[in-house]
């Protein structure tokens, strides 16, 4: 994109030493073959960074497989809190003898690689550091039970590296302890792994690397948590009474989560009876039929599905829309239909659900983009769902729902929860006669009345209805009613939850994103002003309808770079149809759509590139993932 | 627990019925003769349980069968406001608008009614769900949620209004039009039909009936036993489509239908509240206890036949079907089977009226899930 008002500069951009200590700036990738049980031994080294004090994030690479197919879990350590993905590997763990070639192949210099000795990857390179371990003999010593070695194996790289990394082998002791929970077996024969590794690290490796992780209190009465599990925890706070939902990946963690939850929780303790119900559906049609169906006859009801699941829930939603009937949807985003990287994440869905159905709908989304606001909104749209009584989106997406972040504790919610315009004798009263889709309020939110209440019945079904929900094909009452719709919409921007915004009053550069894209813009703005002196305002997205904000935000700017991870620019499109026109040409776009998570890097230098700044692209490695990723198998 | 508190106006019901059973088997609508305005146990009166005039055809099946349901839940006594109508899409599906006006009801998305049935019930499962549906809406478009609500059994009265065309598109052929059927454009149907009761009974429903919307008493009859029941209540109701498919040529018209039907038994059902004395025969009769201690009584008409055998049942669909007949009455009965709701093990206060302080766990919860994630 051509930017004609700014002349081209120079950067001179950071050229990556060599230093002899690199402390708590790190990240370490862990190639492993999937299913075999490495999950839990990168867990724990993990958890072991984290109780250390030192800012952490672990994203998992992984195949649409049970076992066999490569995986790889990145664990990114960084003193200054950035937790986005990065594109730098600076010790590989290379477990997979299937991947280990490329992806020692796709290092860049000076990185450490641990491997399996009989792989014999040494050679490959002469430009990075090797530390050879046999596994498979350290293994064989502590553990008699053949088949066990294989998932205690992954256990003496975290051993290995402690002793590399110089993280104390208590905090390993922790959080294995943490793991395997009372499973005392298990813990002695993996701390018998964990003290294998450590040892041969001591008698036989020679630290030649530059990687530390020395104690810091930078996580001082924070918690794990996948985003999956916080919006569960928000469910239930919000007091979800029926869930409904149909697996599928990358969401079944947040049903499956909701429903360990709800069992330990909301099982009434005189009756021992559950005060919520979960359906497991035929299909994600069902599901949300389901949902609608609870939310017609008064429940908070709710269902959690992804991209697939979306389309197929299509015309519910507009039923949803159009019968006025409150429901929450869960988007897990991920790339694509069928096959289509069901494993890797995207922000893809914004435009489908902004008017999911058919005829003219417009629907509530919520865009988190930490844990805590996985928790927050999800109360947050249980709330909004009955006072609009409209289907309700919670847009997360892969990054955020399945991998491990950080957060401060989740508060105790302060708002009472908000049930909407519902019909008793009093309300009865106050309003007259009842009429369905009567806009008494002048809001366009009418006042709805529940089957079983004993207030007065109407027959439910979708746009051809009057305001008396009475059937009706007439021109005007159509009209009419879509027009309320489209008030009620109105009304609802000033109820979304606000916008992040940070005004730089120097800076002529807008930055916009929403979701889990937030977490490489941290990090890009301070390399934007770091290395070329680029400064930022920042304006993050959190609902749609969007607030009049967004229009002064873009006003004040010059050129504003919108960054989402798709690939049309959904977000941006979505912009312009409410902006006024004379600011849709300040938008620039941001685009990062290859199935993993959105670096910093790739933000900086496309922001510089279009800013008219000369940039060399300094790292070869196209992507955050490994190049092999997800090859074969077939 | 309702009947019981209810008993005086039982009685006095139960003296009106003894009455109209010794004029007529089985009267389904009762229009007062006398001044007196005749109420039934609940004290409504049966224009109580009429809504809005039709918008079908003149002659439809569909409206005989909606005066069915009007009839059967008046003398059930059943209270509007816990009725919930359910259905599709298609001329069945508009029939909720035409029965119960005072009830609430919900015209969902063409063949997915079931699951939003199924949603509604979760979130309260005192409702009492009457679910109207086609042979499309059922046997085409929705047989995937038809599958999935006979092996839950969840309790609703399912109503397929069986027509065997696609009415309000214009006689397009159904699933369930059986093979050569003729269309009145010419067009001969070469698909078998897809058995809506022999599938209900394979998938586990747990009370399976077939009828014809123009037989009055026996539709009557398998109404009120399917209310009843606690659990999937699968009718099947033949019911000519007078515009689209009731010519010669047609096996869903009203003459075919009348010719082959071959009723399995005579159906007489007692419901709990009612003590009248049934006297049948020994060895014709079957009693079936329902689970709200009404009793079914199936005179059989073969003497061999046994509604609670699921073998029997698949068949004797099968070789009626075989001579071109339609068998009605109950098919099949499971009356004890839990039904889905039972089995979640929910609190007796239906999940929708839960008050806050129950649906949101206290402060002292929060902190332990977050103690355990630190």
């Amino acid at each position: 994109m051509a930017v004609p008002d700014v002349a081209v500069k120079e950067i001179a951009r950071l050229t990556p030493s060599h230093p002899h200590r690199l402390v708590n700036d790190f990240s370490i990738r862990v190639a492993t073959v999937n299913g075999s049980g490495s999950q839990t031994a990168n867990l724990v080294l993990l958890r072991s960074i984290f109780q250390t004090g030192v800012p952490v994030s672990g994203k998992n690479l992984f195949p649409s497989n049970i076992a066999g197919l490569p995986t790889w879990f990145t664990i990114r350590a960084n003193k200054d809190g950035y937790i986005a993905a990065k594109k730098r590997v600076d010790l590989m763990v290379a477990m997979n003898p299937e991947t280990a070639r490329e992806d020692v192949l796709s290092l860049e210099p000076g990185a450490a690689v641990v491997y399996d000795e009989p792989l014999q990857l040494s050679s490959l390179r002469d430009d990075l550091i090797f530390y050879p371990v046999p596994f498979d003999k350290l293994v064989a010593d502590i553990c008699r039970d053949a088949k066990l070695r294989r998932l205690v194996r992954n256990m003496i790289y975290d051993g290995v590296l402690a002793k590399l990394l110089q993280i104390e082998m208590s905090q390993m002791e922790i959080a294995l302890k943490k793991q395997f929970g009372r499973k005392q077996k298990a813990v002695t024969l993996n701390m018998g792994a964990l003290e294998v590794g450590f040892r041969y690290a001591t008698d036989e490796l020679e630290k030649r690397d530059p990687l530390v992780v020395e104690p810091m209190d930078k996580t001082e009465g924070l918690i794990l948590i996948e985003g999956n599990t916080a919006a569960a925890i928000g469910a239930m706070m919000a007091g979800v009474t029926v869930v409904t939902w149909y697996p599928i990946t990358p969401s079944s963690s947040l049903c499956e989560s909701l429903i360990d939850y709800l069992k330990k929780y909301r099982i009434d303790e005189d009756t021992g009876k559950a005060t919520f119900a979960v359906v497991q559906a035929e299909d994600e049609i069902a599901a949300l039929g389901m949902a609608i169906g609870a939310g017609w006859t008064g429940a908070r009801s709710m269902t959690s599905t992804s991209g697939p699941g979306i389309s197929l829930m299509g015309e519910f939603t507009g039923l949803g829309y159009y019968a006025e009937i409150p429901a929450v949807i869960f988007d897990v985003q991920r790339v694509g239909p069928s096959t289509g990287l069901p494993t890797r994440t995207a922000q893809g869905d914004i435009l489908t659900t902004a008017f999911l159905s058919h005829g003219d709908t417009r629907h509530p989304m919520l865009f988190p983009s930490s844990v805590e606001e996985c928790y927050t909104m999800a109360m947050e749209a249980f709330d909004l769902a009955e006072r609009f009584q409209t289907p309700v989106f919670v847009m997360s997406d892969l990054d955020l729902g399945m991998n491990t972040w950080m957060s401060k504790t989740f508060e105790y919610p302060t708002k009472p929860i908000d049930r909407g315009k519902v019909v008793d004798s009093e309300t009865l009263e106050r309003i007259g006669k009842f009429g369905r889709y009567r806009d008494v309020d002048g809001d366009g939110i009418p006042y709805r009345t529940i089957p079983g209440d004993g207030m007065p019945a109407f027959f439910c079904r979708g746009s051809g209805h009057n305001e008396w929900a009475q059937y009706s094909e007439r021109p005007e009452d159509y009209q009419k009613n879509v027009d309320r719709l489209a008030r009620k919409f109105e009304t609802a921007r000033n109820w979304m939850p606000a916008p992040v915004v940070e005004i730089n009053r120097k800076a002529s550069v807008g930055i916009m994103a929403y979701g889990t894209t937030h977490w490489a813009i941290i990090e890009s703005r301070d390399q934007l002003s770091a290395e070329a002196d680029l400064q930022t305002s920042y304006y993050r997205v959190c609902a749609y309808p969007f607030r009049s904000a967004l229009a002064s935000f873009i006003e004040r700017h010059e050129r504003v770079y919108v960054v989402e991870q798709n690939r049309d620019a959904q977000m941006l499109s979505l912009m312009k149809l409410d902006l006024p026109v004379e600011l849709t040409g300040r938008l620039r776009s941001v685009l990062h759509y290859t199935g993993n998570p959105i670096d910093a890097r790739t933000v900086t230098e496309d922001i510089l590139i279009q800013e008219g700044y000369q940039v060399q692209k300094a790292n070869a490695d196209p992507d955050v993932a490994p190049k092999n990723a997800g090859v074969g198998g077939e | 627990m309702q009947t019981r508190m209810l008993r005086p106006r039982m009685r006095a019901w139960a003296e009106n019925r003894r009455r109209i059973i010794q004029r007529a088997n089985i009267v389904a609508t009762v229009t007062p003769s006398r001044p007196k305005k005749r109420i039934n146990r609940i004290g409504l009166e049966s224009k109580q349980y009429r809504a809005a005039k039709t918008t079908l055809c003149a002659g439809c099946g569909h409206n005989a069968i909606s005066e069915r349901i009007i009839g059967a839940c008046y003398e059930m006594g059943i209270n509007p406001d816990r009725v919930i109508k359910l259905s599709g899409i298609g001329c069945s599906s508009k029939s909720p608008a035409y029965f119960l006006g005072s009830a609430h009801g919900f015209n969902t998305v063409h063949g997915r009614m079931p699951s939003v049935g199924t949603g509604a019930l979760l979130a309260n499962k005192h409702l009492i769900a009457l679910g109207v549906s086609g042979d499309g809406d059922t046997g085409a478009i929705g047989i995937g949620q038809f599958v999935h609500l006979m092996r839950r059994n969840l309790p609703i009265v399912y109503i397929i209004e069986d027509n065997g065309c696609y009415g309000l598109t214009k006689g397009q052929f159904s699933p369930t039009a059986d093979v050569g059927t003729k269309a009145k454009t010419g067009v001969v149907n070469d698909l078998p039909p897809i058995d809506t009761c022999a599938l209900a009974v394979e998938l586990g429903a747990t009370f399976v009936a077939r009828s014809f919307s123009g037989d009055k008493k026996q539709l009557s009859s398998v109404l009120k036993a399917a209310l009843s029941h606690r659990g999937t209540a699968m009718l099947d109701v033949l019911s000519p489509c007078v515009t689209f498919n009731d010519h010669e040529g047609s096996t869903k018209s009203y003459a075919y239908a009348k010719d082959h039907d071959e009723p399995i038994e005579d159906i007489n059902f007692v419901p709990f509240f009612e003590d009248i004395e049934v006297e049948y025969e020994p060895g014709t009769t079957q009693e079936v206890v329902m689970h709200d201690g009404s009793k079914l009584y199936l005179k059989k008409l073969d003497s061999d036949y046994n509604a609670l055998d699921k073998i029997q049942a698949m068949r004797m669909l099968h070789e009626t079907k075989n001579r071109g007949e339609y068998a009605t009455g109950v098919i099949y009965v499971e009356p004890d089977r839990d039904d889905f709701l039972t089995l979640l093990n929910l609190v007796d206060e239906p999940l929708a009226k839960l008050p806050p302080d129950v649906i949101r766990p206290a402060r002292s919860t929060l902190d332990a899930i977050m103690d355990d994630l630190r």
